[in-house]
């Protein structure tokens, strides 16, 4: 018995979900082997070597998994599949596309967006937009899961994997990559940072230039609602709530947001949220830690000097 | 071309679920229920490509107990050419649902098929891409556009840090994510005429696809709630309280 897990990365190195996702898969307490794959995985293999608790780092190198498609993952999944009882990727958006796919040709069931392995086949999820946590039993002889990465800690990297090449199907051609258009932030990805400021619509035009200085300060990643989104205050991937980036992080601070039910089933997670709002009835001060009734264009420069000072 | 279209009657996405005091799980059973808001958006999506002369027919599809007409009627007012309800009285994890859609597209050979990115409720998000893997085709989950060009079909799609842009052979699976379209305000006049139309009822455990669930729900509850925030009387006092708590160095 043994478990899979599915690295992602981001440019030359692995993503912080990959680290998250190795900590979930300790929790079934068999080997862990971390398939990584790419074009050029010179750099990672060594990172990835270091991840502890992995047994074995397999590389798979192609040059079409520069930009890696969902059909060329699966096959080179299911190439390897027979070897393991376990599969287990973080929820990330390649993950959600390719697992169940994986799942299906193995005729498995996989749980998806898994928030807590309580047993070795048991597993804890939010559905109904997080407002239920479902324990599921899973029935199934392989376990085949999505983890949501910030309900785990990153393992730590004193690890000393043994590092196995293995092969990459053909092509399979059946889609191809055309572009991307990725927003280049100096900023940590929503999903992964520790920390988390988001403003709502009422922030306007002055959305980046009231957010960006404490964001910096923090080293943050910058959230907005959706009504801000919709409004064109702030780009389309920035979106925090059900119907954008889930979010769990150690202290989220939410500016100017009332606390509609799709925000908040975006963000209940966070371990501390603070609320700033002007309007002392929004409803997102019943689900905040910490509350400031103030008007948001003079406290925010004022929390800018503050944290400054210290 | 043919385009189907995957449809869910579930729990209206305004409705808070309850849990039943003695099963300890969800009951949607008395809930008001609606078509899958994503769904909704696949739908649009492919009444928009018929409006363009790129498809010619549009083929709704449900699976569910006779409840699920309402959500097809719906896609009637919406603009598809036909309805499909594949009937079952038990509820079906996505993996039996995935079955049930395959061999729907074995019948009616589509060029394209649409799904909702998930379905609102268990918030599986697993059938677009079980059904993909099964039939062999490409998938591009998370559609925030599409365009049909020269036998292929070009999707936009959001991602971790923006979008990204496939290209997919035919037939493809495409599921829509929320940026895809706003589907069109229904007139009252098209729910009436969709009321007369025709939905043809294909029994699921007719059509040899193993519908047995394979994971079982033990338990559901409430994920506990904050007492209300400690009100803050200034900035000074937030960033005492934050440093006091460890969330900031």
């Amino acid at each position: 018995m043994s478990v899979l897990v599915l690295a992602e990365k981001d440019g030359n190195q692995l993503k912080p979900s990959t680290y998250q996702a190795v900590t979930a898969a300790s929790a079934w307490q068999l080997p862990i082997d971390l398939l990584v794959y790419g074009d050029n995985l010179d750099a990672m293999a060594a990172e990835a070597r270091q991840l502890a608790g992995v047994r074995r780092v397999l590389l798979a190198q192609a040059g079409h998994f520069q930009h890696p498609l969902v059909e060329d993952v699966l096959e080179l999944v299911l190439g390897i599949a027979n070897q393991y009882t376990h599969v287990l990727s973080a929820h990330s958006v390649f993950g959600k596309s390719v697992i169940p796919g994986i799942a299906a040709r193995l005729d498995i069931a996989p749980i998806t967006d898994v928030i807590e392995i309580r047993t070795p086949s048991t597993y804890v999820r939010p559905s109904y937009a997080g407002n239920i946590l479902s324990t599921i039993e899973n029935l199934e002889p392989v376990q085949i899961i999505t983890v949501r990465a910030t309900a785990f800690r990153a393992c730590s990297r004193d690890g000393e994997a043994e590092l196995v090449t293995i092969d990459a199907p053909a092509v399979r051609g059946t889609s191809k990559w055309i572009g991307e258009q990725l927003t280049h932030s100096e900023r940590p990805e929503l999903n992964s940072a520790r920390v988390v400021i988001a403003g709502g619509r009422s922030l306007g035009e002055e959305f980046n230039n009231l957010l960006d200085p404490i964001a910096e300060r923090l080293d943050a990643a910058i959230g907005a609602t959706r009504a801000c989104v919709d409004a064109g205050f702030a780009a389309n991937e920035l979106q925090v709530g059900q119907t954008g980036t889930i979010i769990a992080p150690e202290l989220y601070i939410a500016v100017g947001i009332s606390g509609a039910m799709q925000h908040l089933a975006g963000i209940k997670d966070s371990k501390i949220i603070v609320a700033i709002n002007h309007d002392p009835d929004a409803p997102i001060f019943k689900h905040a830690d910490y509350g400031l009734v103030a008007d948001l264009f003079t406290v925010l420069p004022e929390l800018n000097t503050a944290l400054q000072q210290h | 071309m043919k385009v189907l279209v995957a449809v869910k009657h579930t729990i209206d996405h305004n409705v808070k679920p309850n849990i039943h005091p003695d099963t300890g799980l969800v009951d949607i059973a008395q809930v008001k229920k609606a078509i899958n808001p994503f769904d909704e958006i696949s739908l649009e999506e492919a009444v928009r490509l018929k409006e363009r002369g790129q498809v010619n027919e549009i083929v709704a599809v449900a699976i569910g107990g006779a409840e699920a007409k309402d959500s097809l009627r719906h896609a009637y007012a919406l603009g598809v050419d036909r309805a499909l309800l594949i009937e079952t009285d038990t509820p079906l994890q996505p993996l039996a649902v995935a079955k049930l859609l395959k061999a729907i597209v074995t019948r009616e050979q589509p060029g394209l098929i649409f799904l909702g990115k998930q379905a609102v409720g268990e918030d599986y998000g697993q059938t677009g891409q079980m059904l993909a893997a099964l039939l062999g085709v490409g998938v591009a989950t998370f559609a925030s556009a599409i365009q049909l060009k020269d036998g292929q079909v070009e999707v936009t799609r959001e991602v971790d840090r923006g979008t990204q842009t496939l290209s997919l052979q035919l037939p493809a699976v495409v599921t829509a994510d929320l940026r895809l379209n706003e589907p069109r305000f229904i007139k009252l006049p098209n729910l009436m005429m969709a009321k007369k139309k025709p939905i043809e009822t294909l029994v699921a455990s007719e059509l040899n696809v193993d519908l047995a669930p394979r994971f079982r729900v033990v338990s559901a509850s409430e994920p506990q709630q904050k007492p209300g925030a400690i009100q803050l009387a200034n900035v000074q006092e937030l960033v005492a309280k934050l440093r006091q708590v460890e969330v900031l160095q």
